[in-house]
């Protein structure tokens, strides 16, 4: 049997291919020079092996010339590398308008996953080929790293706070799904696969016909929390109860008690059910307790998705996040 | 070490009692040529001593900064916790007690021994009281229940970000109290050394490099004083 | 002056006093350094095993030589015990202690006992450590990342933290020791600007070390206070950051690459013209790119960030200036080729370990590129091709110049002449057992292996295999040098003043050098590195 030797990871998203030709890039020019040094080095010392009689070596032969030379032709040539490195950076922070959300959460060791439509998975994440999918992440302990080689992408889940990466899979198959920040004993074991599929095939999974009963959407989900907590005894539909209505909130600017304003984010939302006394409404009295320990970051999630997906027509325009994600949920299930 | 060898040695002091090395009895150190340089290199090597402690406090005000941008109107809060008037004495104190190092330092190149050790018990007092005060203020944070991780009992608006404010104060008074504390082993040793009389005007180099550490302790104290106890009041 | 080699009486710094307590309380910088040399040997020994236990563990995907948590240890203790144990004080406590006051023409450093304390505390601070190693261990990665390091991890990091925190004074003191005396104790007529570059390098370093030292030293601390009295400095439970744990450790952790590297580019720049025969081309412009990596290293710790969810804008700027420190990094590099240019070339083994150096570093530095390009680092981050890469820098890089100093040194240091074929094969046996090592794991990397992984696709085994066979010969070359430095204290030649015919004040006294170095304080009339007034006909003392 000869032993299986790869020498370069599968290409298998839209940023894998600009990623290597950067990589190519640079292999040739680290080559280059590698040999020129090592060529110099070679040939000097072969040339001027040690001899009983001194050369004449002029005390400064071209010497301001070729410092200035070698000084400034790497920085020309580290400044095309700079900014061919940053404009794919860009590319791959900034996950296109109609990008699928998909929602993951480290947790030692494991991947948990959630689809807007209710799907959960563990070390598994399905995703249709030809379409973007927004990855955000979260984790419920210490920091992990999602990293999916063959699509070149990969970031940090860091505890209280929310992250998020993006790929578009180009062709079905299981990938290697690894935590690449090191998070304890099982560190090499939190691995799991990105199945990418085709649209049909994907749109038939998410429905979860191939298991029979359908699942329940994370706003359905988040609903059925708010109403478990408590939540809605305070935060009712009109401006009545106790905390603000949350209505066509997220995505808003909110008022704060000290006269500033924040954008009502994901980040914001899920501060304000952990650590409500943070940030509070304008007019608001700070008398709502704290959720942490309560709820997981998973459900954080669905009460996320339930409150934008607090909507009445004709009202104040939405945020454009969830604008995006309310389409993209949109497709999903009519394709 | 062999007679032989450090006689042709034409600089060399080998023994701290060298007959020709400097005034007053001191002598200079066999690695250096002559007392300027001895001295010149003691004032480079406590300057550079400050700016490592310039960096290690730095750093924690630096994160400490970070969260209190993060965090104003909690930490603002939070800083009601702390007794202005404690603290206000305890900088008025070791404004004072600079001032008596000063004159400490002076009295080490000009006066008698007698004075010296005065100047230098003075500061020395100081520097206690500062520390006796500070010891009730922690005493009285932990009656209060407000002593991160020990016991921890505020449970008002925002108590998590009390709690970050808090750990961040016992962490900056408590590195400053830790100088402040060497400080005073710092000064009991150059009271003993004045009174065998030591310190003349060819030397007094401890008593200089100790004046620039004490100064630099009390410096800190006037960063973290505003910084801590004045953010709830404007 | 003509000292007499052959003369056993001479009194040097060796014969001077004999007995423990002598080496004990010693306040020569050269038994200091010696004292160094022994203890971080006994580090590198320990953080060697380890690597060695790692690499056999990885010949198989499933990792069968132990379990998940041991493995985690063992690459926690090579980490620890390399990097602050080993790497920080190689060079500058052992070749630096030894070679600054000699090369600049003093009796000793400016401050004896505080550099005696220094290595006292070195060992206080090592002794924390291996406690924390032998009774359970760590494995939160030499790194300490929070929350792990202060929440997740049930292991000894308080004690491992406090080890790292007290050991950081040694380096503290030694920073500041070197500092005053390169400033205030050159001899007469010595200038800046006929330093040797060896010099110049130890006071970049120097500076990395009393400007960094400190913040690394009140991070650890910090995480330890959290650890243990569970306050949250860094807990995200109380709105505390753990990314500022990361800002605060790379702010040192990244500069501390320049302590590793910057000394063995002093040593290099000492070997290379002694060997060539030459006058070393471009010393200004060595001598300043020291400098100018020492304070630009400071502002580049966020590349270790890129995908921690730093701003956009933060990563752009320290991507941009990643770029610009590698700059001097190259500069350096072209001027040591540019030595070799009609120079009469020796290969005795410490110009092989030099020309080892400038093959390895180069690979390691242009590495460094991939990393720094932002698109690419997303990829490659926290993969073995990082962990390549830092070992091209850190063992190809430091651990050759190093050995190539120490070689260099060797007569100098013990008065004795090692072995000089034997040498050779060794420093050929490491090179290409490093590159059998580690050049794989650039390719691993690429695959997408992350760094820490215990067990491991089979896809990966065949990279995996190559790597421990080289870490095998690596091994069995680091070994020799140990043996044969220790056999010929007591059966080698005896060395002459100046077996290389080298320029430079540390030859011009005896082997090993008396007590006070030099019988008068020298007068320095001359640039450094002048060969070109030593005959290239004359025959070097080798054995």
């Amino acid at each position: 049997m000869i032993p299986e030797l790869p020498l370069f990871p599968e290409q298998a998203s839209t940023m894998a291919g600009p990623v290597d030709q950067l990589y190519f890039f640079l292999i040739a020019l680290s080559a280059f020079f590698s040999l020129l040094v090592a060529g110099l080095i070679i040939a000097f010392s072969i040339r001027y092996r040690r001899r009983r009689v001194r050369l004449e070596r002029p005390e400064d032969f071209g010497m301001l010339q070729l410092e200035i030379g070698w000084t400034v032709l790497p920085f020309v040539l580290s400044m095309v590398i700079f900014y061919w490195g940053a404009m794919l950076f860009i590319d791959l922070r900034r996950p296109p308008a109609d990008s699928l959300e998909v929602f993951a959460v480290g947790k030692r060791w494991m991947w948990k996953m959630q689809h807007l439509e209710g799907r959960r998975e563990i070390n598994e994440l399905h995703v249709p080929i030809g379409q973007p999918v927004k990855v955000t992440l979260t984790s419920e302990d210490v920091i992990h790293s999602f990293f999916v080689p063959a699509f070149r992408v990969k970031q940090d889940a860091v505890p209280g706070r929310y992250t998020d990466l993006w790929f578009e899979a180009t062709k079905p198959g299981r990938y290697h799904l690894f935590c690449a920040e090191f998070c304890g004993s099982q560190h090499a074991r939190m691995i799991g696969q990105v199945i990418a599929m085709e649209p049909a095939d994907f749109q038939a999974w998410l429905s979860g016909t191939e298991r029979g009963a359908a699942p329940v959407s994370m706003a359905e989900a988040g609903k059925r929390l708010f109403t478990d907590l408590g939540c809605v005894t305070c935060h009712q539909t009109d401006d009545s109860g106790r905390g603000p209505s949350l209505v066509n909130v997220a995505g808003s600017a909110v008022e704060l008690s000290d006269g500033s304003s924040v954008v009502a984010d994901s980040a914001y939302l899920r501060e304000s059910i952990l650590r409500p006394q943070q940030r509070v409404t304008a007019g608001y009295q700070p008398i709502m307790p704290t959720y942490q320990g309560l709820v997981g970051e998973d459900q954080v999630l669905e009460l996320i998705a339930y409150i934008e997906s607090l909507r009445d027509r004709g009202s104040t325009p939405l945020g454009e996040v969830t604008q995006r994600k309310t389409e993209a949920a949109t497709e999903g299930t009519a394709g | 070490m062999p007679d032989s060898h450090a006689a042709s040695v034409p600089h060399a002091h080998h023994h701290g009692h060298d007959s020709h090395a400097g005034h007053a009895g001191h002598a200079v150190a066999h690695q250096f040529d002559d007392a300027e340089q001895q001295f010149g290199a003691a004032t480079l090597g406590m300057w550079i001593f400050l700016l490592t402690e310039v960096m290690f406090f730095g750093a924690i005000l630096a994160a400490y900064a970070i969260y209190f941008v993060t965090y104003v109107d909690p930490f603002e809060d939070a800083s009601n916790h702390l007794s202005l008037a404690l603290g206000a004495l305890n900088t008025v104190i070791l404004l004072t007690s600079s001032l008596t190092m000063a004159r400490a330092v002076h009295a080490a190149q000009t006066a008698d021994a007698r004075t010296q050790v005065r100047w230098l018990v003075r500061t020395l007092a100081l520097g206690a009281a500062f520390l006796v005060i500070k010891a009730f203020e922690y005493g009285s944070k932990f009656e209060e229940g407000l002593v991160p991780g020990i016991g921890f009992r505020y449970d008002g608006p925002g108590a998590a970000q009390h709690e970050l404010f808090l750990s961040f104060y016992f962490a900056l008074t408590g590195l400053h109290a830790l100088h402040m504390i060497i400080g005073i082993g710092v000064l009991l040793v150059l009271v003993w050394m004045a009174r065998r009389g030591r310190f003349s005007a060819a030397y007094f180099t401890p008593v200089e490099m100790s004046g620039l550490y004490w100064h630099f302790v009390d410096l800190v104290w006037i960063f973290l004083f505003p910084m801590l106890y004045l953010l709830g009041r404007h | 002056m003509t000292p007499d080699p052959s003369s056993r009486t001479a009194v040097n710094y060796l014969n001077v006093d004999y007995g423990v307590r002598s080496w004990l309380l010693t306040k020569d910088h050269k038994r200091i350094g010696f004292l160094y040399l022994v203890s971080i040997t006994v580090m590198f020994a320990i953080g060697g095993l380890a690597a060695l236990a790692i690499r056999l563990d990885l010949l198989t995907p499933a990792g069968d030589l132990m379990g998940d948590d041991t493995y985690n240890k063992m690459f926690t203790m090579h980490g620890v015990a390399m990097v602050f144990f080993f790497l920080v004080p190689s060079i500058p406590a052992v070749l630096g202690n030894f070679l600054i006051p000699l090369m600049i023409g003093a009796r000793d450093l400016a401050f004896p006992r505080l550099n005696l304390a220094s290595w006292y505390i070195f060992i206080l601070g090592g002794g924390i450590t291996l406690y924390a190693v032998l009774t359970g261990g760590v494995d939160t990665g030499w790194t300490f990342y929070t929350p792990y390091s202060t929440e997740g991890s049930n292991t000894n990091v308080t004690s491992a933290a406090l080890g790292v925190f007290v050991s950081g004074f040694s380096s503290i003191l030694t920073g500041l020791n070197f500092l005053v005396t390169i400033h205030r104790m050159r001899a007469p007529g010595l200038r800046w600007l006929r330093l040797p570059l060896f010099v110049w390098a130890q006071y970049a370093t120097s500076i990395i070390f009393i400007l960094g030292t400190p913040v690394i030293a009140i991070t650890v601390l910090l995480v330890a206070v959290e650890r243990s009295l569970d306050i949250g400095i860094f807990d995200p439970a109380l709105g505390g950051d753990p990314i500022l744990f990361q800002h605060l450790f790379w702010f040192y952790s990244h500069p501390a690459v320049y302590i590793m590297i910057l000394p063995a580019m002093g040593v290099v720049s000492e070997i290379i013209p002694c060997f060539t025969r030459n006058k070393i081309f471009g010393y200004k412009f060595i001598a300043v790119s020291s400098l100018a990596i020492a304070l630009l290293g400071f502002l580049v710790w966020g590349h270790h960030m890129f995908v921690s969810g730093q701003s956009v804008n933060a990563s752009l700027i320290f991507s941009f200036l990643s770029f610009a420190v590698a700059i001097p990094s190259a500069v350096k590099v072209f001027n040591w080729t540019a030595t070799l240019y009609k120079g009469s070339i020796g290969f005795e083994a410490p110009m092989l370990y030099a020309l080892g150096f400038i093959g390895l570093f180069t690979i390691g530095g242009l590495t460094g590129l991939f990393l720094a390009s932002l698109g690419l680092d997303v990829h490659v981050h926290d993969t073995y091709f990082v962990v390549a890469h830092f070992h091209y820098i850190m063992v190809g890089g430091a651990v050759m110049g190093y050995l190539g100093g120490l070689h260099f040194w060797w007569p100098k240091i013990s008065g004795k002449l090692y072995p000089e074929w034997l040498a050779r094969v060794s420093a050929v046996i490491i090179f290409l057992g490093f590159n059998l090592t580690f050049f794989p794991q650039f390719v691993l990397g690429y695959l997408g292996m992350p760094r820490r992984y215990h067990v491991y696709p089979p896809e990966f085994q065949v990279l995996n295999v190559f790597s421990t066979a080289g870490a095998s010969i690596l091994g069995f070359g680091y070994l020799l040098p140990i043996v044969y430095f220790a056999w010929s204290m007591r059966y080698g030649k005896v060395a002459s003043a100046n077996p290389w015919n080298a320029a430079g004040l540390e030859w011009a006294t005896p082997s090993p050098p008396p007590p006070d170095n030099f019988a008068e304080t020298p007068v320095v009339e001359d640039d450094p590195y002048g060969y070109t007034r030593i005959d290239p006909g004359e025959e070097l003392q080798v054995a």
